[in-house]
């Protein structure tokens, strides 16, 4: 039994189910299938975070997004710019207590190199209903190039607890043809 | 022999069980069933609150709620228990003295204290950063200095536990090997030594930062570490329950582990592999190298979940073999059939391995897949996940060997036989509905340790499907339920142990009834007696729904937008 020592004092030496053996078989090459499933994504599939990323002191990150929604914004909505960058160019959104800073308007089908900071606490970037969620750390500057492809208007809701007020931090994305 | 041991020679097994040891699995058994009470209660106010037509709780209430359950249930019910199971395989099983049992009081107090402590800080209000306590978010240094303590009294048990094997080896209390479930609980405690080392590392610093006395902790550093504390204990777990289903199976059925070499190989798996969980929770964060994830989050190309998919057929199938060897031949599932399921012990046993194995364990793998994370992390999703793994695998585990644990060690006869066998079902029906729609709610982007998905008071609006507020609204039933399966078994267990019959010295408990055992279980390991196709069966449905599910979440991920 399980609660003794085993019965037979070599166990090592007992030979193995034909039954155990195939799952054994089977499971470890799931296994391995399921591994190369995430290296073939990288080549095959679109959905890949880049490792680009870089150290930023919040000061300065808060400076660049500045300047881009300086250049940038095209309109203002209860309070917040709205910022419509050039397609490819480096777009800067904040994470702060509570608030996504500025709202994105972006062109379907167009690249942007979107960078994601805070500039306190952790947030967590959800993109909804897309359904795309990163972490967004205070003193690193995550990059991802992303490609809308579909118009409309998308909420950005923090997924990280931030604090008293996590609930009330959203921020809006709108994508136009 | 030391001079002031005393043993008493259990009348069920013939084993020889020691008074300390026995006194201090008591003291962990108990304190760890309050804390569950406690834990619990805090969290049916969070599965409250998160029901949109409830919303029982403001915000701030809320948060400290979410905060204390977590610490609660996740660490101080848990470990506490595993304290008890780690003193009970190795002094009891062995049959041998616990190796110094002035330090386990001591490793008891520490926890006892440390718990203690960290809830009061954390009902003060000024420490809800939630469980994970992720900087620069900051605590009341009680919060950390809590955990901290009840981290040192957990490693002095663990080293009375090998302390336990050494005595054992040197005092020959036993012959050849070491039973496979006190094995299970050696990779347990081998893992928990890792734990709680990762755990000090970052605690440590952390606790310096929130007294001031250091300026800067890195955030992606703390979660990177604070994971190879946090995940790696749930690894513990797994080795602790994975234990429990062997210890409920040989105790129940007499099952014999199919080869021993199989099963301690997986067991060992789990050492060697499961330490590198921590990344399944950087999978989004800046600045990981795609090599890094891969390798890190499949446990090196998946061996630790190989181990536990191992464990999945040789329990059953230990079992099918058992009943089998005691006549129950008739097509593939009589020997399930005709199993003892108003046994709350082998119901709430086999329910933790199913939803473990089907809930817990297939949504931890498609979640861990470096890319399909990203339309996972921090939704609902990985609470519904961890609840399949954490409370319906080794919390309903835990709770179907305390009805072992009250005849055989705390000597009295159960109370309210009635409730005792509905019990694991009605929790364990709960459990599967909370993490399953919570995982549904998930998959609709479903913010997690979130007040309010209406967003009522947020400047820009948002408005999630109306099929998640309907998940939310079934995962509070459902919280409901497993709250009443919690319930029951707090009560069940409590006045069991303070107002049950006394068992005589020599008598044999009655209840929970066991199957009388087959003389011979086939002689295990060896192909030609093996027969099991039930088991087969079952692992081939469990094979094939995990496949389906794996692959329509890729097709998920195809779905949004690209990224790179």
């Amino acid at each position: 039994m399980a609660i003794t020592p085993p019965s037979v004092r070599i166990w090592w030496k007992e030979p193995v189910s034909k039954i155990e053996l195939s799952w054994i078989i089977i499971a470890f090459f799931w296994g391995l299938f399921m591994f190369f499933m995430m290296v073939y994504w990288h080549g095959a599939g679109e959905q890949n975070l880049s490792s680009e990323a870089y150290q930023i002191k919040p000061e300065q990150y808060a400076a660049k997004s500045k300047a881009m929604i300086d250049a940038h914004t095209v309109r203002e909505e209860n309070g917040f710019p709205v910022v419509r960058p050039p397609p490819g160019s480096d777009v800067y959104l904040t994470g702060r207590l509570f608030n996504w800073w500025p709202i994105l308007e972006f062109e379907k089908d167009q690249t942007y190199r979107l960078h994601l900071s805070s500039i306190d606490v952790q947030h967590g970037f959800s993109l909804q209903p897309v359904n795309i969620n990163l972490q967004v750390h205070p003193g690193y500057d995550m990059v991802v190039t992303i490609k809308p492809d579909r118009a409309g208007e998308y909420g950005i809701v923090c997924n990280e607890f931030c604090g008293a007020g996590h609930h009330l931090m959203v921020g809006k994305l709108y994508v136009v043809e | 022999m030391s001079k002031n041991t005393e043993f008493r020679i259990c009348p069920t097994t013939g084993l020889k069980v020691d008074s300390a040891a026995e006194k201090l699995i008591k003291a962990n058994a108990v304190v760890a069933i309050i804390f569950l009470a406690i834990g619990g209660f805090f969290g049916l106010l969070v599965a409250l609150t998160r029901w949109p037509e409830v919303h029982l709780l403001p915000a701030d209430w809320f948060y400290l709620a979410l905060t204390a359950h977590g610490f609660d249930v996740l660490l101080v019910w848990i470990m506490f228990f595993e304290m008890a199971v780690l003193y009970f395989a190795s002094a009891v099983l062995l049959g041998s003295r616990l190796a110094g049992p002035k330090w386990a009081w001591v490793g008891f107090g520490l926890m006892l204290a440390g718990a203690v402590l960290t809830n009061i800080v954390v009902l003060q209000g000024g420490s809800s950063v939630m469980f994970t306590s992720y900087v620069p978010l900051k605590a009341e240094p009680g919060f950390y200095l809590g955990i901290i303590l009840f981290a040192v009294g957990a490693l002095i048990g663990c080293f009375v536990f090998f302390g336990t094997l050494v005595v054992a080896k040197q005092e020959r209390t036993y012959e050849g090997s070491i039973p496979l479930v006190t094995f299970g609980a050696l990779t347990a405690a081998i893992i928990a030594v890792f734990t709680i080392a990762s755990g000090a590392i970052i605690l440590i610093p952390t606790l310096l930062w929130s007294v001031g006395l250091v300026s800067h902790i890195d955030p992606l550093l703390y979660k990177t570490i604070w994971w190879a504390m946090g995940h790696s204990s749930q690894q513990i777990n797994v080795a602790v329950h994975v234990s429990i289903w062997y210890a409920i199976a040989a105790i129940t059925f007499g099952a014999k582990p199919l080869s021993e070499k199989v099963s301690r190989t997986a067991f060992l798996m789990y050492i060697l592999f499961l330490q590198l969980a921590s990344a399944h929770h950087m999978l989004v964060e800046p600045g990981f190298s795609s090599e890094w994830k891969i390798f890190n989050t499949s446990y090196a190309m998946y061996l630790a979940v190989l181990g536990s998919m191992i464990h999945g057929m040789t329990v059953p199938g230990s079992i099918e073999a058992a009943q089998r060897a005691r006549g129950f031949n008739k097509g593939m599932f009589e020997w399930l059939r005709k199993a003892p399921w108003g046994n709350p012990a082998f119901a709430g046993m086999f329910m933790s391995l199913v939803f473990f194995g089907f809930i817990g364990g297939i949504s931890g793998v498609v979640m861990g897949t470096e890319q399909i994370n990203m339309i996972m992390h921090n939704t609902l999703y990985v609470p519904g996940h961890f609840h399949g793994t954490v409370v319906a695998g080794t919390t309903l585990a835990f709770m179907a060997i305390t009805y072992y644990l009250v005849p055989l060690i705390f000597r009295r006869e159960l109370m309210m036989k009635k409730l005792a066998q509905i019990q694991p079902y009605v929790f364990g029906i709960g459990v599967a509905g909370i993490s399953v729609f919570m995982m549904g709610a998930g998959t609709l982007g479903v913010s997690r340790r979130h007040w309010d998905m209406q967003f009522a008071d947020a400047i820009l609006p948002f408005d999630y499907p109306s099929a998640a507020f309907l998940m939310m609204g079934l995962n509070g039933m459902f919280a409901v339920l497993a709250a009443l399966g919690g319930i029951l078994f707090v009560v069940v267990i409590v006045s069991s142990v303070f107002f049950g019959r006394k068992l005589a010295p020599d008598e044999k408990p009655s209840y929970p009834e066991v199957p009388p055992q087959a003389a011979v279980v086939s002689q295990h390991g060896s192909a030609e007696h093996l027969r099991i196709p039930g088991t087969a069966m079952l692992v081939a449905i469990f094979f094939i729904a995990f496949v389906l599910y794996y692959f329509v979440n890729w097709k998920y991920l195809s779905e949004v937008w690209p990224l790179s």
